[in-house]
């Protein structure tokens, strides 16, 4: 048996079990199970796969969960400290008990796609699967054919959002290994604002398959800052095929934060589809074990007079794999764009390994493009110098790799997100979130 | 204080130090002086404990604990701190947090909480006004970007700021102008107190001038081969480390 048929096989009894749906999402499911037997799993052959081996995933078998059983006081110990709207899913499934949606702006339709496509929500039926396309990925495909779960969000235009909107998958520990494919969708007003935080985490030694795929549709002038905090399990795989379409005058800025998992692979798109779009995209990656991270990303300028600006850092220890593969696109004659990547990545041991690939390919004559990648070591030098001021070696190493990151981290304005950031990257380092208010006070006394 | 008996270092196989005496009491500024290549910079290298130098015979005390068995941090915690010839850029880390972190590290060695917020910027508003530096000093990375003056300047706001127990200069003065050096030179005279020493180790006179020690040790060929007062200083300006060299032969 193929490993495909496993997928569909899964797939068959899954669908046999939910019994009738709308037709449209019927057809799109078929669509997507059509797609997902024609492509199969990616291979190395494949150029986008060069790096990633996705074996252990085509050649598990994984269970679809049922329930959303996670005991709240476990859950608490790795819920972020952050005061927001919030989903929670476990293993793929809502969990209600674990959610707040409580004093959710009339204008903010926040809600579990299982709950949206029973009720056949208007926010759902025209954008579901615009953006992921029917020339998607294998991996979008498989979500799309199981897709039951995940995050309808629509935002009112005009409407300032004022708490982030968190959501929360919880990959929970079992004998048999689980997937899920959540969807998530987001419809962001003209001139709305809001942040979305994907927040990944777990049982430490769960071992779970997540393939999540994410559409986010930003009207005019719309701001959305996107986060995603990926940490333990570290056995989990995951898989995330995130497409987000800008028109005109709009601000996206993504923050990948990957810790975690064992094989993680995301893939980033943005379409620059109107004339002063911009997007942000800021990652750090951090590997050790074996963990292995690859970070797909694409920006396309499709329109004159569109920003892109991206910066990536990976650390990564032991033997963990890196990828960073950015790819800067250029349509005919949209002039006047400026795209700038950079990628950076710290290698901890003599093991681990990065596979960096900056990719521009321009069709205009006027631009303003730039990219680069570096790979090094901490230096020993600036270690040695610390230590002589009495500053122990691991703190010394853990301040060098945050000095690192910092580029990164310091555009990470939420203080809780950064620090957990922090504590996984360079360990508890002393006071570091005290030192803007120690500055000012140094600043103020000099006066 | 220091006591460092009949050291013997090699470094990559070649022997620099040859059996180097020398003790440092509370109190005391010492100068070692000497011609280029005669370890120096080894000495003040191995007390500090850096990489690639090896201790073949011999011993490093101090304040009666043996130097070569501490790890380098425990060395500067124990209050033996070097100011640093060519100052290491350390980018990203900012001068504030090294300051707070080698400040707390060595208050927690010796069994103290962390300084308070608001004393420690006192402390440190107050060192860097000595030391004529602005306090947007802080906010900058360590040594990055800075000139050679700031460098060593900001090698001396350390000091002022950590106050160890023996100070060691490593060719402090090297390609400070005149202004920059009696700053520099204030700020380590500052730093004079009964219960600290001082080792300054430079290959000019001038230095000398500004900060006069008590003591002046000629190292040639990886020992001492003169000890004197200030005076001594001034002779080898005059005469050149070629005729200490003949009469130590």
């Amino acid at each position: 048996m193929s490993d495909t048929q496993t997928f569909l096989d899964t797939l068959k009894t899954r669908s046999q079990q939910r019994g009738a749906e709308p037709t449209w999402i019927a057809a799109r499911r078929q669509a997507g199970a059509a797609r997902f037997e024609a492509l199969g799993f990616p291979t190395r052959r494949d150029e986008e796969w060069k790096y990633t081996d996705v074996r252990a995933i085509a050649q598990g078998n994984f269970a679809l969960a049922d329930d959303a059983n996670f005991s709240p006081a476990q859950a608490a110990t790795v819920t972020l400290p952050i005061v927001g709207y919030r989903l929670t899913f476990v293993d793929g499934v809502f969990a209600p008990a674990l959610s707040d949606l409580d004093a959710l702006p009339q204008s903010v339709h926040v809600l579990p796609l299982s709950k949206a496509l029973s009720e056949n929500h208007e926010a759902v039926g025209g954008p579901l699967g615009r953006l992921t396309g029917v020339d998607f990925s294998s991996f979008a495909a498989l979500n799309t054919a199981f897709m039951e779960e995940g995050a309808v969000v629509r935002i009112a235009p005009g409407t300032v959002v004022d708490k982030p909107i968190v959501l929360q998958f919880l990959s929970k520990a079992s004998s048999t290994p689980v997937m899920s494919h959540p969807r998530i969708l987001v419809e962001a007003g003209a001139r709305s604002e809001a942040t979305l935080i994907e927040h990944y985490c777990g049982d430490q030694d769960a071992a779970n398959f997540t393939n999540v795929v994410g559409e986010f549709m930003l009207d005019r002038g719309a701001i959305f800052n996107h986060y995603k905090l990926q940490e333990a399990p570290l056995n989990d795989m995951h898989i995330a095929s995130m497409h987000v379409e800008q028109s005109r005058d709009s601000r996206y800025t993504s923050y990948n934060l990957n810790l975690g998992g064992a094989l993680v692979r995301n893939d980033l798109i943005s379409d620059l589809n109107g004339e002063g779009a911009e997007t942000h995209f800021y990652g750090l990656f951090f590997g050790q074990g074996r963990q292995h991270v690859d970070n797909h990303t694409k920006v396309n300028h499709n329109a004159p007079l569109t920003f892109s600006n991206e910066n990536y850092k990976g650390i990564l220890d032991d033997r963990a794999h890196g990828v960073f593969n950015g790819k800067v696109y250029v349509k005919r004659d949209s002039q006047k764009i400026e795209g700038f990547q950079s990628n950076q990545n710290l290698l901890l041991s003599d093991r681990a390994q990065i596979d960096a690939k900056p990719e521009l390919e321009i069709y205009a004559d006027d631009v303003k493009c730039s990219h680069g990648t570096t790979t090094g070591q901490l230096d020993e030098e600036a270690i040695y110098a610390l230590r002589t001021r009495g500053i122990d070696e691991a703190t010394a190493r853990g301040l060098l790799t945050l000095a690192f990151a910092g580029e990164v981290l310091d555009k990470v304005a939420l203080d809780e997100i950064a620090e957990r950031v922090e504590l996984a990257v360079a360990g508890k380092l002393p006071e570091r979130f005290n030192l803007a208010g120690l500055v000012e006070t140094a600043v103020a006394l000099n006066d | 204080m220091l006591q460092v008996t009949d050291l013997h270092v090699t470094v990559e196989d070649k022997e620099i130090l040859k059996g180097l005496t020398l003790t440092i009491n509370a109190g005391e500024v010492h100068a070692i002086m000497g011609p280029n290549g005669a370890g120096k910079s080894t000495l003040s290298a191995v007390i500090a404990g850096k990489d690639g130098y090896e201790v073949t015979q011999g011993s490093i005390t101090f304040e009666g604990k043996d130097v070569l068995e501490m790890e380098i941090e425990e060395r500067a915690q124990a209050g033996l701190l070097l100011g640093f010839q060519y100052p290491v850029e350390i980018p990203g880390v900012k001068n504030i947090y090294l300051l707070k972190s080698a400040l707390n590290a060595q208050r927690k060695a010796r069994g103290l909480e962390d300084m308070p917020a608001p004393e420690f910027m006192k402390l440190v508003k107050e060192k860097l006004g000595f030391m004529k530096m602005d306090a947007s000093f802080l906010q900058r990375a360590v040594n990055e970007g800075f000139s050679g003056g700031e460098k060593k300047r900001n090698e001396i706001l350390q000091m002022l700021v950590l106050q160890p127990k023996l100070a060691m200069l490593d060719e402090i003065d090297s390609g400070l102008d005149i202004d920059a050096m009696k700053v520099v030179a204030d700020g380590v005279n500052s730093l004079r107190a009964e219960e600290r020493a001082i080792l300054l180790v430079t290959h000019y006179q001038r230095l000398l001038d500004y900060i006069v020690p008590d003591k002046v040790h000629v190292l040639v060929d990886g020992r001492i081969v003169k000890t004197g007062d200030a005076e001594l200083a001034k002779q080898l300006e005059a005469n050149g480390y070629e005729g200490i060299e003949e009469s130590a032969a």
